[in-house]
């Protein structure tokens, strides 16, 4: 049945208690927040994780506490819980949150109920991925890609407890991001106010809109996975268990084949990062616009390439798989199609330069980081060009420089996007301005200090040092200048981990001491700083919903009264 | 209104939306295909599984192959026609136009759902009394694994069906109505794939 505005579906469930309007709230400004805050404090802990690797590797032995054990649980758990517990949480169900009914002009979420469950959900979660550091044999060490057999076989740290902690939690995270998708894109198709039509949307509804399908899409590999590998964890099934020996004892499993998690796991694995990269384009693209007040250069093939990127994620993830000892001709398909990848990528960042291009630009903190994003996301996207190609991914496998190149274009990248974004949208969430002063420190120690800590590691990788190893020992392809090298990136790291200090200051005293935020400060054109009330109020919009009548990028437009304007301004 | 005219619009130009109509699909029904677009996806990564372990002993130059497949005893058909009997009635409770006539077919459709779980778990009890148990061999495990994620699908479809009654919301009933055919689709392609290897 077709009904003309979501505004008239049904009331909002207002809160009548401060409980379900701070606690089991349905509002989704409120889900955003609490999303936001458990995926920022789970994603604290796994940056402890990444100093106490880093202090084991750059001073080995120096910290008797760091076996081998702990150091391959801290990897395991740093990895899944950045990729999965923060930023795919703090992406969609942060940002996706708060900023698609507020964009596209809904009063709410199509399904606020189901959306207050997913972070429920999300939270559960987290809370048992936490008990994995309680359980007997401490979390699973099996690195954040959990291979069978060695996942649930003796002698992996966690073999016991903590890898079933770790699935029984992504199972949970599944569930909870399914009922957020199924949110996000039903309200993007649904509850899209009178003359949002698709093409007026901000580019940064339309990276979370498509890394939300690719979600649904490709999360329920990660289930099957999961529950399977629980099956021959607890119930002795050999889906993926081979026939071997362990400790000297022929296992009761065989003929199960662990090259079948790899495909479900890439399956999931590859699209996963660019669901996370997806949302990072499109906000990275608003961050630019609107600071450098000038429209998105190429707003149509902008979208197109979103969407070919996130078609094409789904045919490629048997790249991570060269030296897994499946067919070779794999390699040429998924190389060839690794690559294809590159144009439309290469179409976004020449969009992104061609839109600073004679812009009018403010240097503010969400613009440095928006620029810093370019920088890295550049580098770490060429030397993905290396690893996508088999005969040079083979010798660089399982190298620093598979951990410098993912680090820089995965992780630094939409992290430096986050940070922009925080920056940026903040004075709309909270009504308060941050400091600049502190956001700038935060920015160049940021910045700087992630060259300081990944460039180093491309040579490492070269020199062919292993990642995942606790200890280099002595080994004679490893050269005395990998060790001060290896001192370097701890020390850059260490500097960076706590200047990340500043920005958890900056944001929580501007909390309560910042000064008050004009309702738009940055001019943008967007619907969500054009709502009545700053922070915006539950329903969002007032009596009535906001009738869009252009797109979301008419900066600098010639003749006009102000360098920007807002959608909701009717054609002359 | 096609999805490529809406993705070519031109929306930077004056009066770009002048040719686009509202396009405003109901909520329930956007939420339901989206979701049954993730559980297809599920189903078909299953079965993927199940084809390339069932392939496997012999597809690496091993003797004869792991995989024993399972009887086909008569509760198997049996269930397989209380579930299309229940996705009648739930196809009667879709076309009614009065609610009394939608809301009594639909309970008959979620009374036989209940059947079909129960029978499921009769075929489970039947099939560990013949010893086919679930680790004794990958196809038990394929079995066990495939009726028990049907299963709780149809639970999820008890549970929205009970509550699109106590709503006695009809537009709610009908999206219950093709949850139901989509997971009998499901059973029968799953059944089939069970059947044959």
């Amino acid at each position: 049945m077709a009904t003309t505005l979501a505004d008239d579906l049904r009331p909002l469930h207002h809160p009548r208690s401060w409980l379900t309007k701070y606690v089991w709230s349905q509002d989704h400004k409120v889900i955003a927040i609490q999303y936001s805050v458990t995926a920022i404090l789970i994603g604290v802990v796994a940056l402890i994780l990444s100093a106490l690797m880093r202090l084991q590797l750059g001073f080995p032995g120096l910290f008797p506490s760091i076996q081998p054990d702990n150091y391959l649980q801290f990897v395991s758990m740093h990895g899944m819980i950045m990729v999965v517990y923060l930023l795919t949480a703090l992406l969609l169900g942060g940002f996706g949150n708060y900023l698609i009914p507020l964009m596209v002009g809904a009063r709410d979420m199509v399904f606020p109920f189901v959306n207050m469950l997913s972070y429920w959900l999300y939270l559960l979660s987290v809370i048992v991925l936490v008990a994995g550091f309680f359980v007997p044999g401490g979390p699973t060490g099996a690195g954040w890609t959990l291979y069978p057999p060695q996942a649930i076989t003796e002698g992996t740290p966690g073999h016991q407890w903590g890898i079933a902690t770790m699935l029984v939690s992504l199972a949970i995270f599944v569930a909870a991001f399914t009922m957020g998708g199924l949110n996000y894109v039903t309200t993007v198709l649904q509850a899209r106010t009178k003359g949002m039509t698709l093409m007026r949307m901000p580019l940064s509804v339309w990276g979370i809109f498509t890394a939300s399908i690719m979600g649904l899409l490709a999360f329920p590999a990660l289930f099957v996975a999961a529950i399977m590998m629980l099956f021959d964890h607890f119930a002795g099934t050999s889906f993926f268990m081979p026939t071997m020996q362990s400790m000297g004892r022929i296992t009761p499993t065989e003929g199960g084949s662990p090259l079948l998690f790899q495909h479900l796991f890439w399956f999931f694995g590859h699209p996963e990062v660019y669901i996370v990269a997806l949302p990072a384009f499109g906000i990275v693209s608003d961050l630019i616009s609107v600071h450098a007040r000038r429209n998105i250069f190429g707003y149509r093939m902008m979208v197109w390439a979103i969407v070919i990127i996130g078609a094409l994620s789904f045919v490629v993830w048997a790249h991570h798989m060269y030296v897994s000892g499946m067919n070779p001709y794999f390699g040429f398909f998924f190389a060839t199609s690794t690559l294809i990848i590159a144009i439309p990528t290469a179409i976004k960042v020449y969009n992104w330069l061609l839109t600073l291009w004679r812009g009018n630009i403010h240097m503010r903190v969400p613009m440095l980081f928006a620029i810093a994003f370019i920088f890295t996301f550049i580098h770490g996207g060429l030397s993905g060009l290396f690893l996508g190609n088999v005969s040079v991914d083979v010798p660089l496998s399982d190298t620093f420089f598979v951990v410098a190149h993912f680090h820089m274009v995965m992780g630094v990248s939409p992290v430096l996007v986050i940070f922009g974004a925080i920056y940026h949208w903040y004075p709309k969430i909270f009504g308060r301005m941050w400091n600049e002063t502190l956001g700038k420190l935060h920015f160049w120690i940021t910045f700087l200090g992630v060259y300081a800590i990944f460039l180093p590691m491309h040579y490492l990788g070269i020199l062919g040092v292993p990642r995942r190893y606790y200890a280099l020992g002595e080994t004679a392809f490893i050269p005395e200048s990998v060790h001060l090298a290896n001192e370097w990136i701890t020390i850059a790291a260490l500097i960076v981990f706590a200047a990340q200090g500043l920005f958890f200051f900056n944001m929580i005293w501007s909390l309560f001491r910042g000064p008050r935020a004009d309702p738009n400060p940055w001019g943008a054109a967007s619907l969500e700083w054009l709502t009545p009330q700053t922070p915006p109020a539950h329903g969002n919009w007032g009596p009535h919903l906001p009738v869009v009548y252009r797109w979301a990028y008419d900066y600098s437009v010639p003749g006009a009264a102000r360098d920007f304007i807002p959608q909701t301004e009717p054609r002359a | 209104m096609s999805l490529f005219t809406r993705l070519a619009e031109k929306s930077w130009e004056p009066k770009s939306d002048r040719d686009l109509p509202p396009d405003r699909p109901s909520a329930g029904a956007v939420g339901l295909s989206a979701y049954v677009a993730v559980a297809c996806v599920m189903f078909s990564l299953l079965v993927a599984a199940y084809v390339m372990r069932m392939g496997l002993h012999s597809a690496m130059g091993h003797m004869g192959s792991d995989w024993v497949p399972m009887p086909d005893p008569p509760l198997l058909w049996i269930n397989s026609a209380v579930l299309v009997g229940s996705s009648i009635a739930w196809e009667v409770a879709r076309r009614a136009r009065a609610q009394g006539r939608a809301v009594r077919a639909s309970i008959a459709g979620a009374a036989l759902g209940l059947c079909f779980l129960i029978g499921q778990w009769m075929l489970w009890r039947h099939y560990q009394a013949a010893g086919y148990y679930l680790a004794a061999n990958p196809a038990n495990a394929f079995f066990y694994l495939l009726t028990a994620l049907h299963g709780v699908h149809i639970m999820g479809g008890l549970g929205a069906a009970g509550w699109a009654l106590i709503g006695g919301n009809i537009r709610h009933i009908r999206l219950c109505a093709l949850y139901w055919h989509f997971l009998l689709v499901i059973w029968i392609l799953l059944a089939g794939l069970l059947v044959s290897t």
